[in-house]
């Protein structure tokens, strides 16, 4: 078995209040292969991602259990070693393209910043990169767009281009933190498709948060479902579709939309789904010794 | 589509206004010994309080009338600027150098940096800006020197605040946090992300300092606590011009206007430069 892209062990966090937002939880991502991590909002999707990017908030602790990139515990490393690590083997797409992208710059600057400073590229050579890459996300007129700033372009511009900003430095992982949330419906889908091309010619990892089992269905080829910051069922993607072994995960499938019955779509997860899981997280944290 | 523009225009209009009224105002100043009609400390008890050119009395080439020695008000006025725009300059960028490198880094840093900061800050604001600064000039002795000083170390907290709070809402935003992801120090994101952002604040605040500067300068002036008391400034004038308002209301009026136009434009013309320098606004 090759070393995975992302091997996160027993990892648990807590808030400044001690309570737990992340239980334990372990999951890896292989090289290439894109690994969703599904749950309601609040459930510590985006914690995770944070965990591994090294963006926590200052409030969140981490403490218990490693993070480990391409067989590198991040957890050894000194901070700017780590920084640079992750500079150089990660990248984020994230949730919403308004506030990601700096106002007050140039699209060019900003996507090559990462290649000149951090990979030390020669500044034409970056300048080509980003123009294939923004050539590969369909954007028809590079130049004009790397001249621009962000309030020039369209909120599903902004997320090509920070598509082409993620895969531009050929990272070997990508967190994708909901990419397509913030868009409209009929650009969810050209962003969705155009992330899974992308991936496919890079053979880049991801892990890809989502709280939409369809979105999870088309895109990847493993799951986690997280529920209040516990892994509650691991699977590759086909088999969980088919046989889900946790209620909560048959609840969650019950609760997709469906186009042929849009009503069913608003059912809430069971009652007694819900007292389940509460007594299954009161008895991992009843186990659990803080650290 | 029409609104941003009207805007723009208005902004524009705002922006050559004052932008014209300083340009002006400072060639004269600079080019003083060429431009003013007279020598401004030229006494002559003979042309003592001459009206302005439009009115009775008057004399050719004492355009503003004289003052109570006799000395041309106009020259005097032009002379006086060169005080007021060297001041102006000096006080407001080191105050808004010291001011906004502190408040740049206790907003983006955050934590003890921003405790130690925020704490001087409030002790500085504590004492109210003239006595303050009075009481600096005391200290240091009159001088065109000291009047910057004491200007910079009254007016950076001005600069800290403002910089404090706009470093920490970009702070917030996601594209600092992408810059982290990407692999950069928490110094090179200051410069390079965050420092565009609140550029423009600066622009504002530096041109309003200038304007600040002025008033203050002329406080000074007129309290005799600026520069020494033969070289004309426009506070000095706006002094000498209180004690023969009846006789002369021209000797305080002008430099009054005078004042009023240059401090006005400092603030309109930073305003303006902001809306140009914020690429959301242009
Ligand atoms: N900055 C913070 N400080 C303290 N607690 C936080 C902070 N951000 C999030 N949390 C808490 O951590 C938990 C997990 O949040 P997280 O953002 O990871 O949820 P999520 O699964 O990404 O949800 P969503 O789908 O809404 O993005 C939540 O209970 C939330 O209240
Ligand atoms: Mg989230």
């Amino acid at each position: 078995m090759s070393v995975p892209c992302l091997a996160i062990s027993n990892l648990s966090a807590t808030l400044a209040n001690g309570v737990r937002v992340l239980r334990s939880v372990s999951l890896a991502v292989e090289p290439g292969v894109v690994t969703a991590l599904v749950g309601e909002s609040g459930a510590g999707k985006s914690m995770i991602g944070k965990a591994v990017l090294g963006v926590l908030p200052p409030s969140v602790r981490i403490v218990e259990g490693n993070i480990a990139l391409e067989g590198i515990d991040l957890g050894e490393l000194k901070p700017k070693a780590r920084r640079v690590l992750v500079g150089e083997r990660a990248a984020l797409i994230p949730q919403d393209p308004l506030t990601a992208l700096n106002p007050s710059r140039r699209i060019g600057p900003q996507m090559t910043d990462r290649l000149v400073h951090i990979l030390g590229w020669a500044g034409d050579k970056a300048d080509r990169r980003v123009r294939q890459l923004l050539d590969e996300v369909q954007i028809r007129d590079p130049d004009r767009v790397m001249q621009s700033y962000p309030h020039e372009l369209s909120g599903g511009m902004r997320q090509r281009v920070l598509i082409a900003a993620a895969f531009a430095a050929e990272p070997r992982l990508i967190v994708a933190d909901e990419p397509t949330t913030a868009l409209d419906v009929t650009v969810q889908k050209q962003i969705l498709r155009l992330i899974a091309e992308l991936q496919k010619e890079h053979g880049t990892a991801i892990l890809f948060v989502t709280h939409d089992l369809g979105v999870v269905a088309k895109i990847s080829q493993n799951v986690s479902v997280l529920y209040a910051g516990k892994v509650v069922e691991q699977a590759d993607t086909p088999s969980l579709f088919e046989n889900p072994q946790h209620a909560y995960t048959r609840a969650l499938m019950a609760a997709t939309p469906r186009y042929t019955d849009p009503l069913a779509s608003l059912k809430p997860v069971d009652e007694t789904v819900l007292a389940g899981l509460a007594s299954e997280i009161a008895a991992a944290d009843r186990d659990w010794v803080a650290p | 589509m029409a609104e941003p523009r009207a805007v723009t225009r208005r902004g524009d209009a705002r922006l050559w206004l004052a932008g014209g009224w300083l340009l002006l105002a400072l060639l004269a100043a600079i080019f003083a010994p060429l431009i003013a009609p007279q020598d401004p400390l030229a006494q002559d008890l003979m042309f003592e309080r001459l009206p302005p050119f439009w009115m009775q009395g008057s004399e050719p080439g004492f355009w503003l009338g004289t003052d109570s020695l006799g000395r041309d008000l106009l020259s005097r006025l032009i002379y006086g600027g060169r005080v007021a725009f060297i001041v102006a300059f000096a006080a407001a960028s080191a105050a808004c150098l010291v001011g906004s490198a502190l408040g740049l880094i206790a907003g983006y840093f955050g934590g003890w940096p921003d405790r130690i900061v925020s704490r001087i800050v409030d002790v500085w604001m504590a004492f109210p800006p003239v006595l303050f600064a009075i009481l600096l000039v005391a200290v240091f002795g009159t001088g065109l020197t000291s009047v910057i000083i004491a200007i910079a170390i009254i007016d950076w907290t001005r600069f800290c605040r403002v910089i404090r709070a706009e470093a920490m809402s970009q702070a917030r935003m996601d594209y600092v946090e992408n810059a982290r992801i990407a692999g950069f120090g928490r110094i090179g994101i200051m410069l390079r992300e965050v420092l565009p952002n609140v550029a423009p604040a600066i622009v504002a605040l530096l041109s309003l300092e200038m304007g600040i500067a002025v008033i203050v300068e002329a406080i000074l002036s007129f309290v005799n606590l600026s520069i020494s008391t033969d070289d004309p400034t426009w506070g000095g004038i706006i002094a000498e011009g209180r004690l023969s308002i009846h006789q002369a209301w021209w000797i305080l009026v002008f430099p009054l206007i005078t004042l009023f136009l240059t401090v006005l434009s400092f603030s309109q013309f930073g305003e303006g430069l902001k809306n140009r320098f914020d690429p959301v606004m242009r």
